[in-house]
């Protein structure tokens, strides 16, 4: 009986330190998170305030309003949908069909031109930065739409996804078809693309979430304000208003938000997209 | 499946006119480019490229302070930032997916919220949390009686601001990788280990480590891959400095090409990176076929 409630007490003492650690972990990792919501909803006289306030004394929307009125963070945000949604649907469409292509005709050369396609993922995104940025300044599309997104629509990473997933449908629903007499253009569009509706929903996300982060591209691109996306015109915000924390954690939340809240309602896609290939040695 | 032409063009073409213009031919003229001497002038005029052959290689590799500066810094969150990275990975999912943990889906999602938000977003806060006068972190350890250094504007730590960065946000998504990869460890092999008298410990380091070995092979390289081309990071948080004590290859990168316009030198460095990069990775590969 004593060794039992021993037992009892030594397993009591290990969930108790087993989630401690947890709980510190979480806390560390979710600090800036709060910080950052706390901060946007001060006062700016509350937020340099010491000792800090976690719960603002006097709960305020100001930043948000001056973030939207006084400062145009509107246009970015449309930019960055704008160019995210385009981006996302152009993408899915070329990289499905070319998937389709690799995984399902036979032509000379496929598997070469294949594994030359899968090589070029080792290559930094810079090495192609530099020469793609002549070829939009000589083809006049530095801030423009079409030259941020262009660039970024064909992806090797989403072609061999696709791919993979459809290596997984059986041949035989595209026989059959064949046999009845319906066009490639046709099975494409009635057979596979509603098979591979689960690859679709999770490269678009992925894709959605890869475009609404980008960065460095559209900073090269985009010299014109009016072309700037979300993270630019943060950047933006921290060099004019550096001292207004207030303003820019408000700024930061409105870029941050959408993306946590995408990931909320699909959290099992985020989850697939991330596996391409990964841990199924 | 014989295949006609005119199908497989309409399924083939747009993705293929779009690499090789995006992504085939500025490999060769990325090539192309490191062979040459590419100024602002070139935009008007290509008449002013001149063929310099090896000569932007020789000067980055022999005579480059900033590019040695650079590799540096970016060689330091590499080898600190990466086994980071993965031990806390594995350990956080370790306890997560022990049979006592409850609130494991809660863990989960705080654990990837960094991964998803934007980097430039969450370097704001950090810079702000990390400020010398006005930071929370300051301001939390004065409590305890530390007088907390200019953490930004430091030479000795503002590279520490960007390895903690990196490995805050780069914790998530592998954590979950090793979770993946742990419930696939089977049971009955802990069980008889367990049995025949090995602790927690030893099972730990025995079985389950080695076991993950793919699943480690496969992260470390696609963090060194990533670490390799740190660029946000020391962009927002730092500005590369103080002192060029946090710029990076790729910041480097851009500030030649798109702050000085030096096309040619610019690419000649990203060839550099792309060698590095892949040295680095086979090295890896290499090693862990040594292991097995």
């Amino acid at each position: 009986m004593k060794k039992n409630l021993l037992r009892q007490w030594q397993k009591r003492g290990t969930v108790l330190s087993l989630h401690s650690v947890l709980f510190v972990a979480l806390f560390i990792m979710c600090l800036p998170f709060l910080w950052m919501l706390s901060t946007s909803f001060k006062t700016s006289s509350e937020v340099l305030k010491f000792p800090p306030t976690w719960i603002p004394h006097d709960f305020t929307f100001e930043n948000y309003v001056e973030l939207f009125k006084a400062i145009d963070f509107i246009h970015p945000f449309y930019n960055s949908v704008i160019i995210a949604l385009v981006s996302v649907i152009l993408s899915v469409i070329v990289c499905s069909l070319a998937a389709y292509a690799f995984a399902k005709f036979n032509f000379k050369g496929r598997d070469k031109l294949f594994m030359v396609l899968l090589g070029t993922m080792m290559v930094p995104g810079v090495v192609m930065q530099i020469p793609t940025f002549l070829l939009m300044k000589a083809l006049g599309l530095i801030n423009s739409y079409t030259g941020i997104i262009l660039p970024g629509i064909a992806s090797v990473g989403m072609i061999f996804f696709f791919r993979q997933f459809l290596s997984t449908i059986s041949n035989d629903y595209i026989e059959a078809a064949r046999i009845d007499g319906a066009g490639e253009i046709r099975i494409f569009w009635s057979i596979i693309l509603p098979m591979m509706r689960p690859a679709l929903v999770a490269q678009g996300i992925f894709a959605f979430t890869a475009s609404w982060n980008s960065f460095m591209w559209p900073l090269i691109i985009a010299t014109d304000d009016r072309f700037y996306t979300l993270p630019l015109a943060l950047t933006q915000l921290d060099g004019q208003h550096a001292s207004n924390y207030g303003l820019s954690m408000s700024g930061a939340i409105v870029v941050i938000i959408p993306l946590v809240i995408l990931f909320m309602f699909t959290q099992k896609y985020f989850l697939n997209s991330m596996n391409i290939g990964g841990v199924k040695e | 499946m014989k295949t006609n032409l005119r199908s497989l063009l309409f399924f083939l073409s747009p993705a293929l006119i779009l690499l090789s213009v995006f992504l085939l031919i500025p490999i060769g003229a990325a090539v192309y480019m490191s062979f040459n001497k590419i100024g602002v002038e070139a935009l008007i005029d290509p008449q002013t490229i001149s063929f310099v052959g090896i000569t932007n290689y020789t000067q980055i590799i022999f005579h480059d302070e900033l590019f040695r500066k650079a590799l540096l810094n970016t060689v330091i969150v590499l080898v600190i930032a990466m086994p980071l990275t993965v031990a806390l990975s594995l350990s956080l999912a370790v306890l997560i997916n022990s049979k006592l943990t409850k609130f494991s889906s809660l863990f989960r999602v705080g654990f990837y919220l960094p991964a998803i938000s934007n980097t430039i977003a969450v370097a704001l806060v950090w810079k702000w949390l990390l400020n010398g006068d006005y930071g929370l972190i300051n301001y939390l350890l004065s409590l305890v009686g530390i007088n907390g250094p200019q953490w930004l504007t430091n030479e000795h730590t503002a590279i520490f601001t960007i390895i903690m960065l990196v490995v805050w946000k780069g914790i998530g998504p592998n954590t979950i990788l090793y979770m993946a990869a742990l419930s696939s460890v089977p049971d009955s092999v802990k069980e008889a280990a367990e049995i025949d008298g090995a602790s927690a410990w030893q099972r730990f380091i025995k079985i389950t480590v080695p076991m993950l070995a793919p699943t480690t092979t496969y992260i470390s390289i696609m963090l060194l891959i990533g670490y390799l081309q740190l660029f946000e990071e020391p962009f927002m948080l730092t500005g590369g400095g103080p002192v060029n004590s946090t710029t990076s290859i790729v910041m480097l990168i851009y500030n030649e090409a798109f702050k000085y316009f030096n096309f040619g030198y610019a690419s000649a460095i990203s060839m550099v990176l792309f060698f590095i990069i892949f040295a680095v990775s086979l090295i890896r590969i290499k090693l862990t076929k040594l292991g097995s």
